[in-house]
């Protein structure tokens, strides 16, 4: 079969459009949509690099047929960005050192922003954050600013308890 | 992207009796339900050309996670994620819990499901283990009607299993377990989270004094499939918990299980720690 | 926040400015490789051997697809030379005749439709004769099978000092040890990628993503015969490098460029995916390193025999350079007066080793410090003793004859890390806990290592780097540099360098792309010389931009603001034009090196440092936990302590999985686990807490003291994490990975 027709949100806006229904959703938003934000690090689902919310719950939209999006809410990396005003996420990936070569970045940061909305989703911020691979860091940067942006977003509640042991640790230790 | 789409037909049916009808067709497409299995091998170019089912459209297929008597039914399309986060799993199904935790990324954890770890019939599945150590009944739908089989019988061989192509899973009924056990859930991978397992072990166990009333040993990993250790749970069944069981089951075990060697791990490696997960259970049991 | 000592005098140095390029990265804007549009794209796929080794018969294009609608490129759609111009003159872009490895390019094809291209790929048929591979280094060394020159080698090196062979039947304790770094893929998460536009008449542009563009340059010149003004590479953001794309860039910018020549100028691009970027891209050269020591037996290191063989597969590649690095970071800081070390690169049917992160040091950096912990255990003597009795100081001889002018510091950087670590502490605690507990098996180590800065011995002098700054039209000041940005944050560090120099704010320096028709040949961005070598360069050429603005009399001499610089700039380009201001690399003076004797001074500046790993076993899987990193090395002056911290911990991470989950599994010489499944990269919970600390003693031929950091990170690693893993099992550990299964095999023997 060839295309067939999909609406769903991406941003706040309607997209609609005609796809292959098994075409990833990761292309689907890069190619169709035109948000090459989205990166595509590994295409099985084990990088995280291409990964956006669906419904406000982090995805790898490579595994994702753009099918299974019809009628639903994407976000990626270019929707944080309100009224020219840049998400505390991102503010403090720039200012801790978050992003060195920058490529798992966007999917790092929606992994690190669906954990900050909703805290209960992991245990902690190594495991919310363990489907996302970054060659360059070593994470400790990025635990910086995902604590930093915690902060600033306020009201983390029991998720900046959650994290503040191993601040502790490594306050303690440096 | 290692494939052709246009050589792949999608039918999004709206209701499962519309499913059903498009399964009776020869030949009938695959299921496909989260796509965190599927779409790896389409993206490896390892996927089948042909026809698929998308059950993302079949709202019936979505329901909430139930309690149903003495049973905690899950939809066909449950996740790992609603598992993981609902009150009543949490409390009486907590291997779910660390399953479902284990079982990949929350990206992954949000898409997969667990009739899909079900019918994917991978021998490392993580989901299924704790499933069929729990006692668990799945219900396979067909146009022809509607049959309960017990996941424990449900694996015939390395990716064979007893669903005919037109049956879909349409429920997951666990018994919930007596308050009294023990349970064992531990994965052993080739790193901490986001890992496909190298061995892994559910279990679970009723002592009456020290005698075992009931035993579930299931192990992922060591054979094609996802296993019940049926002869080292007879060697278990009715007899007091000592040092001296313990060892005699444990030889029992190393004949039964049979890994091999592949690019993740030895069999040399699985067995041993297969031995030493089984061992670690027992000792947990025989402390209690 | 890292300590980090700075005099208040600098204004950018050793502060932490927003990097240059993070907006972009953190919202999404940054336009990599596959992020770009290109009217009319066709898209690349390569045809690749599945063999080891084989003579080509014929490929033949099956029925099934459109051929007709196909660009198809062989070997001899080649309009110039079909050779890649690196070291030696030996590998085709396009097998001709011979395959020498699996994943061998042999065909190219290019298609508008992205998956029929994919489609297409399943109906190509290679026909080959297949002939006898070489697969191991044994088998290369057994002169059964040559395949080239007359031995199989590439490439020897030769360093002698005073006669061990004098020594051995003398001395108190003869040690030996045989040690194994397995290959390494490099993983950035960006895979190779590039776009070409290339047609007789207009020539040849390439984008991409990549470390060297001058490299790609370079490569294809003769490929087209075209002179240097008509190639044309231009870097696009880089995501991730780590050596995998310094040579390598140029196979696949070739191959779009021959795909595109050959469908008359339309644009071409060629994206690897995952698989095939891990199936067929370099990765490090496999190191089997032989060490025979003698010591007195109060632990005075008496005598240095290291034998050293690296794989280099297929082609000669860097594979010289690569062993040339190993071999002068084999003997370690310490100081032997009778050392004789030989090494060796040897050919296999392998895809090509390459360069990674460290270029050949951490493979003998591993077996050196190895080689310490076995002497240690077996001198019953603890190994910071023994260490400590024969660090180099000052007035001491490296193996190289090079003499430590002033002391190095390394007593000062093993004490601090000891300490940080609660290195004795814990030893003496884990030594009574493993005695106690055998579930849990706990142990603590270190590495105690050196790294050479910039290009070995006269390699600086032969690359003759150039680097300049001009004048923008906003009156700020923009940098000409081939240098890349492919994370490790180099266009924000020069930046720093030349705002302090100009004695400008940092918001006034921006960086030019790197484009061949752009900017100046500062030699590639590798080996720690970014910061170092071409940071110096361009500092000088700040300041000699500057003399022309005082001497113009446009600047007053002495102190101004930065708003006096904009306007005198503003007034300088009103009245003046244009200025850019180049400068070259200098050497430092009193630096010799002979390469044919390899005695002298090996590197300008050498960085030091001391790590320490504490680890936990579970005896009941045998997975090693590392819980705790301590990381601390000597590298004159931090000039951005957020990026320095950042290279150290990415590096430090990157070489856990080396050291303990990255397992290239080898198959017909190629690799196997081709996917992130079964190639095991540490994630955020396998990465420990790792803390950093800094010495600053600065380095006075480099940028405001700073010397080469990038790299110490991937040798230490390993080596410690091995001795504190040797340490909790109590046993030697001689090779890396260290896979549970391995320990597994190791206790229950």
């Amino acid at each position: 079969m060839d295309k067939a027709p999909v609406s769903f949100r991406i941003n706040g806006k309607t997209w609609s459009g005609s796809v292959h229904p098994l075409k990833r959703l990761l292309d689907t938003i890069r190619e169709d949509v035109g948000l090459t934000g989205t990166k595509e690090g590994c295409g099985e689902g084990e990088c995280g690099a291409c990964t956006v919310l669906l419904d406000g719950s982090p995805v790898m939209s490579c595994l994702v047929p753009t099918c299974q999006a019809e009628g639903k809410e994407v976000t990626t990396i270019e929707g944080l960005v309100r009224d020219g005003e840049l998400h505390p996420m991102q503010d403090c990936f720039i200012q801790e050192g978050g992003a060195q070569c920058g490529i798992c970045t966007p999917g790092m940061i929606m992994a690190a922003v669906a954990y900050a909305n909703d805290p209960d989703s992991a245990e902690d911020m190594r495991e919310a954050l363990a489907g996302n691979l970054c060659r360059c860091t070593g994470y400790t940067r990025i635990y910086e600013a995902v604590r930093c942006a915690m902060e600033k977003m306020g009201d983390s509640g029991r998720s900046g308890k959650k994290d503040e042991g191993s601040r502790k640790k490594k306050a303690g230790a440096t | 992207m290692r494939t052709y789409l246009p050589e792949f037909d999608v039918v999004s049916p709206r209701t499962l009796d519309e499913a059903l009808r498009v399964l009776s067709q020869n030949p009938p497409p695959t299921p496909l339900a989260g796509g965190t299995d599927l779409m790896v091998l389409m993206n490896a170019g390892q996927l089948k050309p042909g026809a698929y089912l998308n059950l993302h459209s079949i709202s019936d297929l979505h329901r909430p996670i139930e309690e149903a008597g003495k049973e905690i039914v899950f939809s066909a399309l449950t996740t790992y994620s609603e598992a993981r986060r609902h009150p009543l799993v949490r409390r009486c199904l907590p291997m779910l819990g660390i399953a479902a935790r284990e079982i990949g990324a929350l990206q992954i954890q949000s898409r997969g499901t667990w009739a899909g770890n079900i019918v994917n019939a991978s021998p490392a599945a993580d989901g299924v283990p704790a499933l069929m150590a729990y006692d668990t009944r799945v219900e396979l739908a067909s146009h022809s009607g509607t049959r309960t089989v017990n996941l424990c019988d449900f694996y015939l061989g390395y990716k064979k299993t007893v669903r005919r192509p037109d049956e879909l899973i349409t429920a997951i009924r666990i018994s919930i377990p007596a308050d009294r056990r023990i349970e064992y859930y531990r994965k052993v991978g080739t790193r901490k989270f986001q890992a496909i397992s190298k061995v892994l072990l559910a279990g679970v166990i009723v002592l009456e004094g020290r005698r075992v009333e009931k035993i579930r040993l299931v192990f992922a990993s060591v054979m094609p499939f996802t296993y019940r250790a049926r002869q080292t749970e007879s060697i278990l069944q009715g007899r007091d918990i000592d040092s001296g069981l313990i060892a005699e089951a444990l030889d029992v075990l190393k004949q039964e299980l049979n890994p091999i060697d592949d690019i993740r791990s030895t069999a040399r490696y699985r067995l041993g720690v297969a031995a030493r997960l089984f061992e670690e259970f027992l000792q947990k049991a025989r402390m209690k | 926040m890292p300590q980090v000592s700075s005099p208040p005098t600098f204004q950018w140095i050793g502060r932490n400015p927003p990097r240059k390029e993070s907006i972009d990265k953190v919202t999404g804007r940054a336009l990599y490789i596959d992020d770009l549009k290109f009217e009319g794209v066709l898209y690349g796929k390569t045809i690749r051997s599945a063999v080891p080794r084989g003579i080509l018969k014929n490929i033949s294009f099956l029925p099934g697809v459109p051929w007709g609608e196909f660009t198809i490129v062989t070997a001899k759609d080649i309009p110039g030379k079909n050779i890649v111009s690196l070291i030696e003159l030996d590998q085709p872009f396009l097998v001709e005749r011979e395959i020498k490895h699996a994943a061998e390019p042999i065909a190219l094809i290019a298609h508008p439709d992205k998956g029929l291209v994919e489609k297409a790929m399943n109906f190509v048929k290679i026909d080959v004769d297949e002939l006898p591979a070489i697969l191991t280094i044994d088998e290369s060394l057994s002169g059964k099978n040559i395949q080239w020159g007359t031995d199989n080698i590439f490439k020897t090196f030769h360093i002698r000092r005073g006669d061990p062979d004098s020594i051995w039947s003398k001395a108190d304790v003869v040690v030996e040890g045989e040690y194994w770094t397995g290959a390494q893929e490099q993983l950035y998460i960006e895979p190779q990628g590039v776009v070409a536009v290339a047609s007789r008449e207009k020539g040849v542009t390439v984008w991409g993503s990549m470390q060297c563009p001058f490299y790609v340059q370079k490569g294809l010149k003769p490929l087209f015969d075209l002179p240097e003004d008509k190639v044309r590479v231009i870097y696009t953001v880089t995501g991730g490098g780590f050596g995998g794309k310094e040579e390598y860039p140029t196979l696949p910018a070739a191959h779009a460029a021959l795909l595109s020549w050959k469908a008359g100028g339309q644009p071409v691009k060629i994206i690897y995916d995952r698989i095939e970027d891990m199936w067929a891209t370099t990765k490090r050269h496999p190191c089997r390193t032989r060490i025979k020591s003698a010591f007195s037996r109060d632990g005075k290191l008496a005598a240095l025999k290291i034998d050293a063989t690296m794989d280099g597969g297929a082609y000669a590649t860097l594979s010289a350079v690569v062993l040339s690095r190993g071999t002068l970071h084999s003997f370690g800081p310490y100081k032997c007066e009778h050392a004789v070390i030989d090494t060796r690169a040897v050919f296999t049917n392998s895809p090509p080793y390459g360069a990674f992160r460290g270029f050949g040091a951490p493979q003998t950096i591993f077996a050196i410090e190895q080689h310490m912990d076995r002497a240690a255990r077996t001198l019953g003597i603890e190994p910071d003793e023994l260490r400590l009795k024969n660090i180099l100081r000052k007035g001491d001889a490296m193996p190289t004859g090079q003499i430590m002018k002033e002391d190095p510091g390394v007593d000062g950087v093993l004490k601090k890390a000891l300490d940080e670590s609660n290195y004795l502490e814990k030893r003496r605690a884990y030594r009574e806990h493993n005695h106690a507990d055998s579930r849990v098996k706990k142990g603590v180590g270190f590495a105690l290592f050196f790294h050479g800065a910039g290009f070995t011995g006269s390699g600086e002098v032969f690359l003759d780097s150039k680097a300049g700054v001009e004048l923008t039209a906003e009156g700020g000041v923009r940098i000409l540099s081939a240098n890349t940005e492919i994370g490790q944050g180099s266009f924000t560090t020069h930046s720093q360098i030349v705002a302090e120099e100009l004695g400008i704010s940092y918001e006034m320096v921006e960086v030019a792309t790197p484009d061949t028709a752009v900017v100046p040949n500062s030699g590639p961005t590798v080996a720690s010389r970014t910061c170092m070598v071409v940071g110096e360069i361009l500092r000088k050429a700040a300041a000699d931009l500057r003399e022309v603005l005082v001497k113009s009399g446009h600047l007053p001499g002495g102190r101004h603001t930065p708003e006096e610089f904009r306007r005198a700039a503003l007034r300088y380009r009103e009245t003046q034009g244009e200025l850019k201001v180049f400068s070259k690399y200098q050497p430092p003076s009193g630096i010799h090196w002979d390469d044919k004797t390899y005695t002298g001074e090996a590197y300008g500046a050498y960085a030091w440092a001391c790590y320490v790993s504490d680890v936990e076993i579970d005896m009941t899987t045998c997975q090693v936990e590392v819980l705790d990193f301590v990381a601390v090395q000597e590298v004159g002056r931090v000039i951005h302590p957020v990026i320095a911290k950042g290279q150290i911990e990415g590096g430090v991470a990157q070489a856990i999985g080396w050291a303990l989950y990255e397992n290239v599994v080898l198959h017909q010489g190629v690799m196997q686990n081709i996917q992130l499944t079964n190639y095991i990269l540490p994630t955020t919970a396998d990465t420990p807490p790792i803390r950093v600390f800094f010495h600053e003693h600065p380095y006075p031929n480099g940028p405001y003291g700073a010397k080469g950091l990038g790299e110490l990170p991937m040798d230490g690693p390993a080596p410690a994490i091995a001795a504190a893993v040797a340490f909790a099992i109590d046993r030697n550990i001689a090779s890396i990975p260290i896979l549970p299964e391995t320990i597994f095999e190791a206790t229950n023997g």
